[in-house]
């Protein structure tokens, strides 16, 4: 969908996902390392065509490197170290401490394997790669660079490199972490700009390596200009278990207020959000999908960005340059047929 | 369209060629951790080889045996294996090759023990027909 599609609307939404020890964002895809990436919490923004996503890394200490592969919508355009507090504010929204009740309110290089390398940058001691590829060149350059994969790793990239083939491959280095002198449970929040049509909230990947009945359990927090649509459409608290609508509301002003007031995060608007709230309890085996969110303002959330229907592959007008010919040569074919029929109409 | 074209791969590669001799050659296209067959039937007596294409970016292996050879080989710390028939390591992306001689009727397991790989289902049962 090109840039221009979305003119006139102003659609904002901000997703927080925050897992649980047992599950994370990003596939953890070395699990024998002595460094557990306790939690990892995401936040996705989406402000006139840019994405913003913010995610968090944990570690519970231990000398051996330990990595993460989170998929993304898009190429990012810059990737930098974010805010310090924004993810734990948003948590706060929905489970604040009973304590404060009263008070709460106050440059591409071709990797080895096929892979592309568009980015790589340090922020603290994690070390940052933007990967762009197939499944299976992901998969490949991530095995030559030291990531241990699961048996679900290749079925997993290939879900999603067919709709994006962007990756995220994060590597915390613990000697750089002790130098840096962080300590076990600090986190490093990581804020990436990506500019994008088709938002999308990640799902599956909290599954990665977990196994078919092991449980998930998340929490995803949007913040939009309307009540927004999704797909698949959550379910009610009632039902126990799957994608649950916890809250749906106006934002409080004292969170924009807060969040805004973070680095780097003024992009959000500073009024008049819609507020969502959803908890998701399953099996990492019902959990096949991700979570599409319909920010044109027409109430149409793709199958496609939900990664419930298969993508169509449609030649490039932008890339396949020897498409352009051949489209110009039909279009001249009509064109000429029509005018002959034409003449020999009136003739 | 992937998983259709990984189904027609899967039922191709068990048309089985006629190799030289009593020998023929069963091939097994890899793809997502699943050996795309979760059966297959042999003659008491017959010699197969096993040719193992792994399309994915991972490892794998082949090892046939009965239910004792399989819980041993989930157990062991073994990394490679080639030298015994009817075990085989696949790099990723590489193909590599077995061959087994079905001795007696009755039933064996083929499957891959690298960590986690059989617990997700990367195994199958063996028929050996008297």
């Amino acid at each position: 969908m090109k840039r221009g599609s979305w003119l006139g609307v102003t659609a904002v939404f901000l997703v927080l996902v925050s897992a649980g020890p047992a599950s994370a964002c990003g596939g953890l895809v070395n699990p024998n390392g002595t460094v557990s990436l306790v939690r990892t919490t995401t936040m996705v923004g989406y402000v006139d065509g840019v994405e913003h996503y913010v995610t968090s890394f944990e570690f519970a200490g231990g000398g051996a490197e330990f990595g993460s592969i989170v998929p993304l919508p898009g190429v990012p355009s810059k990737v930098e170290r974010a805010g310090d507090w924004t993810l734990q504010r948003l948590v706060e929204e929905v489970q604040p401490p009973v304590a404060l009740e009263d008070g709460a309110e106050a440059a591409a290089t071709a990797g080895s394997a096929g892979a592309q390398v568009l980015l790589e940058t340090r922020i603290d001691a994690l070390d940052i790669t933007i990967l762009k590829g197939g499944g299976d060149e992901v998969g490949r350059w991530a095995r030559e660079n030291g990531f241990s994969l699961t048996p679900d790793a290749p079925e997993v990239l290939d879900f999603y490199a067919q709709r994006s083939p962007v990756f995220m491959a994060a590597r915390f280095d613990p000697a750089a972490a002790a130098a840096d002198g962080q300590n076990v449970g600090d986190g490093t929040p990581v804020h990436l700009t990506i500019p994008t049509p088709n938002p999308w909230v990640p799902l599956r990947i909290l599954g990665l390596g977990l196994g078919r009945e092991a449980s998930v359990e998340a929490d995803v927090f949007l913040l939009t200009e309307g009540i927004p649509e999704m797909l698949p459409a959550p379910a009610q608290p009632s039902d126990r278990d799957g994608l649950l609508l916890e809250r749906s509301e106006e934002a409080p002003r004292a969170l924009l207020s807060d969040l805004r007031s973070d680095k780097g995060m003024q992009w959000i608007p500073a009024s008049d959000m819609w507020f969502t709230y959803l908890r998701i309890d399953t099996t990492a085996g019902a959990l096949d999908h991700d979570l599409a969110i319909d920010a044109t303002g027409r109430s149409d959330p793709s199958p496609v960005a939900a990664g419930l229907a298969t993508p169509v592959r449609l030649p490039d007008l932008d890339d396949d340059a020897s498409f352009t010919p051949w489209l110009v040569a039909f279009l001249v074919g009509v064109g000429a047929l029509a005018l002959s029929k034409y003449a020999w109409d009136r003739a | 369209m992937k998983n259709k074209a990984c189904a027609v791969l899967a039922l191709l590669a068990f048309s089985c060629a006629p190799a030289s001799g009593s020998v023929r050659t069963v091939v097994l296209d890899v793809e997502h951790s699943s050996f795309g067959r979760e059966r297959m039937t042999f003659s008491e007596g017959e010699t197969v080889r096993f040719l193992v294409r792994n399309g994915d970016p991972i490892d794998h292996e082949l090892i046939i045996g009965d239910d004792e050879a399989q819980r041993l080989h989930e157990e062991g710390t073994e990394t490679h294996h080639g030298d015994k028939p009817g075990e085989v390591t696949v790099p990723a992306g590489a193909t590599a090759e077995t061959t087994y001689t079905f001795a007696e009727p009755g039933t064996l397991m083929f499957g891959c023990h690298l960590p986690g790989h059989y617990r997700y289902g990367m195994k199958g049962i063996i028929t050996i027909e008297a």
